[in-house]
């Protein structure tokens, strides 16, 4: 085994819990709801240690860990595991896959069971809340009553904004990292770009494609679009500079560059994993976001949650001064939140990537959480 | 962390002398928590800091603190009125711009303000400056070209810009060396503290 995998919580396993139904915010009902989940460590006998981490727009309920025969771990495996900022060794870590997603939940490409057809456009918008809603059974299904803290970056960090609003009886700590109150119009426009490229693709075809190929065309200059967002003009620079693929110019169109040829293979790769309607009802979910202004967190009470917000310097897509806002508007609303700005030339994928600084903050913050909430 | 206490700076065991116990304090350029630290073990007091340093915000987080990430002038808005009991900036003060504008939001969120700076008249101060050169000094230990300090007030300054403020003195309290001066502070003390009200 190699060193990142003795370090690692080692072979885990998605499993699903499925309920009857969720009263979605746009009023529907969704029906027979299944969430994919897994979960590492071990819940205490009076359930108090479990932490519940939620993904970003693209992940998935394999945070950490291999599954049987996989080359990659989890996508926070090197924050999640024995003696890592999420110490399986002390927590019990739970993360789902988002309800509209496609692995494994209930999304726009499961079957519905009244026709026995994949939803597709039939599939309700969802939002936050929703996805947040479904999470909250998931945690009473496993007998928790109170989550020792709610973690995530990104998308990841709107569900933990919402817990916070929802659910603030739940939660004894809140982690939100490299996200926002609500999306602005930039935000929104990237989103609105990505849609219309998918939407554009003529494979789409309304969202009916799910017995024929996916708009691989549009779904892939999607993910290459968000993929820039992603990345910082420095970390480019860094990675790419104006590096070409041969050593000249082609004068032609195919990618003469190292950055396109980046791009493509992310878009290409990405078309093989997810859904370009699930793409198209996340990004929405995300438009829809906005937990400001009088549908924040009520005022605290003297015990209520603990807050740690994340931010990182070179992140143009959601920008320290949102998270900064973010603090602003608890500690106004006198909670207890602590914030810091990461340095770092990484961009949005700084989340992903600055783990040691990650660590460092999240390690003490919990181990004072916990060592708070057990003095009562 | 007891040897730490007994190590501890005799500014800080002053500032402790006048915090009441169980109280809400705002530390504005809380560095590395030192102080906020002390003061939660002898004063069981409910802490909170802003800090601009990237690395002390570290520090603070592994004892436990709180910490808001941001310079003083920016964090400062994010409290409500009177919420805390004290606000303290300790050797922060001779780095602010605003300093009219900090000192009056420190009495909108706070009841009692702590300053604590380095008293620019201090002797060997005024020998350097005799000499024809800007002084550097123990608790002024930057060269001209390198200080982040952008005021050089002395104890005298201050008293008649808290009387030109109308802001009452509770309590002072001037050191060198670590130990308490009270003879001739403007001239021997190289550090003050002083506690004030409206």
């Amino acid at each position: 085994m190699d060193k990142n995998k003795e370090k690692s919580i080692g072979i885990v396993k998605t499993e699903y819990f499925n309920f009857d139904k969720l009263l979605l915010e746009c009023g529907k009902e969704l029906k027979n709801v299944t969430l994919a989940y897994e979960t590492y460590g071990a819940l205490n006998e009076k359930k108090s240690n479990a932490v519940l981490i939620m993904h970003a727009f693209s992940g998935d309920a394999n945070a950490a860990g291999y599954h049987e025969g996989a080359a990659k771990p989890g996508w926070w495996d090197n924050m999640i595991g024995p003696g890592k900022a999420f110490d399986t060794d002390k927590y019990f870590v739970i993360c789902s896959n988002v309800i509209g997603g496609c692995s494994g939940s209930t999304g726009p490409s499961s079957i519905n069971a009244q026709t026995g057809k994949p939803y597709a456009l039939d599939f309700p918008v969802i939002t936050i809340a929703d996805m947040v809603a479904a999470q909250k059974e998931l945690v009473s299904h496993l007998g928790i009553k109170k989550l020792l803290s709610v973690a995530g970056g990104s998308m990841g960090g709107m569900q933990v904004l919402q817990w916070a609003v929802d659910y603030p009886e739940m939660i004894a700590s809140a982690i939100p990292i490299a996200t926002t109150m609500k999306h602005s119009p930039q935000q929104i426009a990237f989103n609105e770009v990505a849609r219309q490229s998918i939407m554009g693709d003529i494979a789409w075809n309304s969202g009916n494609y799910y017995n024929a190929v996916q708009p691989e065309r549009g779904l892939s200059v999607a993910r290459m679009i968000g993929h820039i967002t992603y990345m910082s003009d420095k970390s480019m620079e860094e990675k790419f500079s104006r590096n070409l693929k041969e050593k000249a110019y082609s004068f032609s169109f195919t990618s003469d560059f190292e950055v396109e040829g980046y791009l493509r293979y992310r878009g290409d790769s990405f078309v093989k994993r997810f859904d370009a309607n699930s793409y198209l009802y996340i990004t929405k979910a995300m438009d829809y976001f906005d937990v400001s202004g009088k549908n924040f967190v009520k005022e605290a009470k003297n015990k209520d949650a603990k807050f740690l917000v994340i931010s990182f310097k070179s992140d143009w897509l959601y920008p320290s001064y949102q998270s900064e806002e973010i603090t602003k508007q608890l500690k106004l609303r006198g909670y207890n939140a602590t914030y810091i700005e990461i340095k770092s030339t990484y961009g949005h994928d700084a989340f992903l990537l600055e783990v040691e600084d990650e660590t460092r903050m999240i390690k003490h913050f919990l181990e004072r959480v916990q060592k708070e909430a057990a003095n009562g | 962390m007891a040897e730490r206490i007994n190590n501890t700076p005799l500014e800080y065991r002053k500032i402790a002398s006048v915090v009441q116990r169980d109280a809400k304090v705002l530390d504005l350029g809380c560095g590395d928590g030192d102080l906020m630290y002390y003061l939660m073990q002898t004063k069981n007091i409910n802490s909170q800091g802003i800090e601009i340093s990237e690395d002390a915000i570290y520090k603070c987080v592994e004892k436990g603190l709180t910490v808001f990430h941001s310079d003083i002038e920016g964090g400062m808005e994010a409290y409500p009125d009177k919420s805390f009991d004290y606000v303290i900036m300790h050797n922060s003060l001779q780095q602010v711009q605003k300093i009219d504008y900090v000192i009056e939001e420190c009495f909108r969120i706070g009841k009692k303000v702590v300053i604590g700076f380095p008293n620019f008249a201090y002797i060997w101060a005024r020998r350097d400056l005799f000499f024809g050169h800007s002084p550097v000094t123990k608790t002024l230990p930057y060269k001209w070209y390198n200080t982040p300090n952008l005021r050089f007030l002395s104890i005298k300054d201050f008293e008649s810009f808290c009387a030109e403020k109308k802001y009452k003195i509770s309590d002072k309290f001037f050191f060198a060396s670590n130990r308490e001066v009270k003879f001739l502070p403007n001239l021997l003390a190289q550090t003050a503290v002083f506690v004030i009200s409206k």
